[in-house]
């Protein structure tokens, strides 16, 4: 397995590249899936703490790349840009940009 | 790692018991109680499947040793009361959001990355006490949560005002 393997897709209207590294456990990421559902954002997640070993380590790396210090919420976006945290503006806009 | 299943009871519990603990010691839950309670569901997951109740919304390495400073309440919790109102995963916020005058907001990260905690680990203990000889009767210990010192062989097995445990405190002088 890898990580793309465990990254669940959320369906929805607003379609756009969102990958949303989160941890099963944290508030702020319940509250950004939360957001990202009411605002019908097509995405995928990954809960990083339920991974096994190996695909935690690479989602881990691949979380880094975007945000050194590999906290949670982690938003990629189109494999451009990336928000860190819940910033319900910073992710209101990009779903608002999205088709 | 897997999440074990809390039951509801359980969590209800924690809340009233961390509910007592935190205002005895002048620290207060957030008052959104449903968001405290997933917070605190997520801490005894944590605690279930690690053995030690990291923090909710930080990812544990599963090493107790190296997961000390983010053991609920962790080493960062005042310090972000103090500069942002609420601790990292807004479990404890001001006394100001307490009472309704403001909202928790998520914050950023205090505790250093992986790479710096290694490079600090290595240094070793970074104490206030260098070792050697000491006029004083007793060692004085502080708690790295909240600053609590005692003189006294050694720490007490929990700190009497922030409740964490003995081996979250460091010599001082």
């Amino acid at each position: 397995m890898s990580v793309k393997e465990h990254m669940k897709h959320v369906e929805g209207a607003k379609k756009s590249d969102i990958k949303l590294y989160a941890l099963s456990t944290c508030g702020w990421c319940k509250k950004t899936k939360g957001l990202l559902n009411k605002l019908q954002a097509d995405y995928h997640y990954v809960d990083v703490d339920l991974l096994g070993d190996a695909d935690q380590e690479e989602a881990v790396a691949e979380i880094t790349k975007w945000n050194p210090q590999c906290s949670f919420p982690t938003l990629v976006i189109d494999n451009k840009s990336c928000i860190v945290g819940f910033k319900e503006q910073e992710i209101r806009g990009v779903i608002a940009d999205a088709g | 790692m897997p999440a074990k299943k809390i039951p509801e009871e359980a969590v209800e519990s924690a809340y009233q018991r961390l509910t007592v603990e935190a205002e005895s010691g002048g620290y207060h839950l957030n008052p959104d109680v449903a968001f405290t309670k997933e917070l605190i569901r997520g801490l005894l997951e944590n605690e279930a499947r690690y053995g030690y109740g990291a923090c909710p919304c930080r990812l544990a390495s599963g090493i107790k040793d190296d997961d000390l400073d983010i053991i609920c309440p962790c080493d960062y919790r005042d310090p972000d009361l103090a500069e942002h109102g609420s601790c990292y995963c807004a479990l404890y916020v001001s006394g100001a959001i307490s009472g309704g005058g403001q909202e928790a907001e998520a914050i950023p990260e205090r505790r250093p990355p992986a790479s710096e905690r290694k490079k600090i680990k290595a240094k070793g203990p970074q104490g206030h006490f260098e070792g050697g000889a000491t006029s004083l009767p007793y060692p004085v210990w502080r708690c790295r949560v909240c600053g609590y010192l005692c003189a006294r062989e050694e720490p007490p097995e929990q700190c009497p005002i922030c409740k964490a445990k003995k081996e979250r405190f460091e010599r001082f002088m």
